[in-house]
């Protein structure tokens, strides 16, 4: 309490090669621990962006995702009839009744098959997922094989881009348009007429509907009224709930790996830290017994070689936050195993995860230096007199 | 001699230390008193038992039976907090080595033991000027000791025991490390702070000639006060 501040700082600045070493260990740490935690953000984040609140989705009770969904042409009649569907600008309601089917399609150069999601869409599909918007070709008329493909697959996929031709379900298909998703899932699939997909893949039932509320805040009531019908055996989600409850799969993976890889890192970090400082007591023996002489408790030693541990944290927290920031320019691509889809999203990096990220660090430094501190704190005065 | 002149009474001290299993005594039964402003020398060959015995009247280290009365207070009575705290206000150190902490200047390691005091900032640059002042260093108070020679490092150590005005001033083998001249200088320096101050000093020494310019001389051997 009483030994300033400067004077851990400036042993830490003396001894600037173990330092900076024994800080990049930490920093290291930190950057897998805060890249998981990016990581999932990200993820969740893009997943949530996906859907809008308004939005309810309804599918199968029990399936986690569309694809395992399946709502029969009777059960979308009842609830298309339900009261408190929003109305369209084009007086329609605004409710899709949608097909998901996963193909496999060649890449573009490597010729390697990959899983795309066909969307059979509705006419209002695209006005109720303001994210998605066409930017290139026109919307496919309904009734025929044309269909349009999201900016994420028509670079990547062969035959994805406009004015080029599919074949799935038997059938040749036309690219008229291509649709950006931003940074949602859509931006990975192909979107067709439901009715004419329904009927080349002999789907006789859709996946799942979707609407918006004319009044979000009675959703509640609304959930109730599809889940209590028993001709309904179908579930209703607020889209974003839908979404995150997609990611939390995938998110639990990445925590685990990431949390398995940062304990084993933060071990070698800890020991590295807890050498650091043992050296560092090592070296001022006499120091300590010349402060402990002038009047310094042994409380006060303790605290001041604690303080060392804990910058050091702080240095290893912030270069390795610092470091992990620039994580933010990468785009992970990867398969949805939940939906078995393509899914593109970056790391996300928060001020909780940058503090949490920090703490952690601080953490370290603690655990690391804690033991040499109380060492630092017990030695006799005379015995560390007489050891200098 | 009067009672009151006494600042510093040791009564029937006996220090052993451990080594392994076996206990081996250091000091045996001494007894004696030191006026207040001696100068006073401690003399004896290697491991008598000087340092041990210096370590004793300033308090950090404990005796094993008897009683050492400093300025009044019975500090073989204290704890160890509250030892910490008596030698904070009541003894300066001077040690062999100059001990002085590497990574600060001479005004901060001058400085060190008035960051155990309420003084403020203001108040410590006042007295920390003053005592630099007294070993005429005030020039080199932003050097760091690596930039200083041997017998300025040691003035800026008795800088650093004066600095909080204590009654005695403990220096062990204060010149063992100097070359003549910077031994010279230190040692009318303590001759300065006996004769200017008022202190009492007791220092361990192998020097005869330190010895000469102490008022009193005391001689241990093997643990036991060979004189008076
Ligand atoms: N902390 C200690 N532990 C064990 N033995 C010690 C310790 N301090 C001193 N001694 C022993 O006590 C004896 C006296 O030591 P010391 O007081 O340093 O002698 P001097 O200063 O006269 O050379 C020596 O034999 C020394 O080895
Ligand atoms: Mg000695």
């Amino acid at each position: 309490m009483k030994i300033p501040l400067s004077y851990s700082m400036r042993n830490l600045l003396t001894r600037r090669m173990t330092t900076l070493l024994t800080a990049s260990g930490m920093a290291l740490v930190v950057m897998v621990f805060a890249a998981t935690l990016m990581l999932t953000d990200g993820l969740q984040k893009t997943l949530v962006a996906t859907g809008s609140p308004d939005n309810v989705i309804v599918i199968r009770k029990g399936a986690q995702t569309e694809v395992q969904s399946g709502v029969e042409r009777q059960q979308a009649n009842l609830v298309e009839s339900l009261p408190g569907i929003a109305i369209g600008s084009d007086g329609s309601r605004l409710l899709a009744k949608e097909l998901v089917v996963l193909i496999n399609l060649p890449k573009r150069g490597s010729n390697k098959p990959s899983n795309v999601v066909i969307r059979g869409t509705s006419p209002a599909s695209l006005a109720l997922r303001p994210q998605v918007r066409l930017v290139e070709g026109r919307m496919p008329r309904s009734g025929s094989s044309e269909i349009m493909t999201g900016s994420g697959i028509a670079r990547r996929f062969q035959g994805t881009g406009i004015g080029e031709h599919l074949r799935f379900g038997m059938r040749d298909w036309t690219v008229v348009g291509i649709f950006d998703g931003g940074t949602t899932g859509f931006n990975s699939e192909v979107w067709g007429d439901v009715d004419q997909l329904m009927q080349a893949f002999r789907r006789p039932v859709y996946s799942s509907m979707l609407f918006r509320l004319a009044d979000s805040s009675r959703f509640d009531r609304f959930k109730e009224l599809v889940e209590s019908d028993p001709r309904l055996t179908l579930e209703a989600k607020r889209e974003p709930r839908y979404y995150l409850d997609q990611s939390e799969a995938m998110a639990k993976f990445l925590n685990i790996l990431g949390m398995t890889l940062t304990i084993i890192f933060s071990l070698g970090a800890i020991i590295g830290a807890m050498i650091t400082m043992y050296a560092s007591v090592a070296n001022r023996v006499g120091e300590i017994g010349t402060l402990r002489a002038l009047g310094f408790r042994r409380s006060s030693i303790l605290a001041a070689f604690l303080a060392e541990a804990l910058i050091l944290g702080l240095i290893g927290g912030l270069a390795g936050v610092f470091c992990a920031s620039f994580l933010q320019l990468i785009t992970i691509s990867t398969m949805n195993w939940q939906t078995f889809s393509e899914l593109s999203f970056s790391f996300s990096l928060t001020p909780v995860t940058a503090l949490v990220s920090i703490v952690f660090s601080l953490f370290m430094g603690l655990a690391g230096g804690l033991i040499p501190a109380l060492r630092a704190g017990r030695i006799s005065i005379v015995d560390a007199l007489r050891e200098s | 001699m009067a009672a009151t002149s006494d600042i510093v009474t040791i009564r029937n001290v006996t220090k052993s230390y451990r080594r392994g299993n076996q206990l081996v005594p250091v000091l045996e039964d001494i007894s004696f008193d030191i006026h207040s402003g001696e100068f006073l020398a401690l003399m004896g060959p290697s491991g008598s038992g000087k340092s041990t015995l210096l370590n004793l009247i300033a308090g950090i280290d404990k005796v094993d039976s008897g009683s050492i009365i400093i300025g009044g207070c019975e500090i073989t009575t204290l704890n160890e907090t509250e030892l910490a705290g008596w030698r904070a206000v009541n003894v300066g150190f001077v040690f062999q080595f100059y001990n002085l902490i590497p990574v600060l200047t001479a005004y901060e390691n001058v400085e060190l033991p008035l960051l155990l005091t309420r003084l403020s900032r203001r108040e410590r640059r006042e007295h920390v000027e003053a005592a630099l002042e007294i070993v005429s260093l005030t020039d080199r108070m932003d050097h760091r000791p690596s930039q200083l020679s041997g017998g300025q490092q040691q003035r800026v150590a008795v800088a650093r025991a004066i600095v909080t005005d204590p009654a005695i001033l403990v220096a062990d083998e204060p010149t063992g490390d100097l070359d003549r001249v910077s031994a010279g200088e230190i040692l009318s320096l303590m001759d300065h702070l006996v004769q200017d101050f008022h202190k009492t000093i007791i220092m361990v020494t192998h020097d005869p000639r330190a010895a000469e310019k102490a008022h009193s001389i005391r001689h241990l051997e093997k643990g036991l006060l060979t004189d008076g």
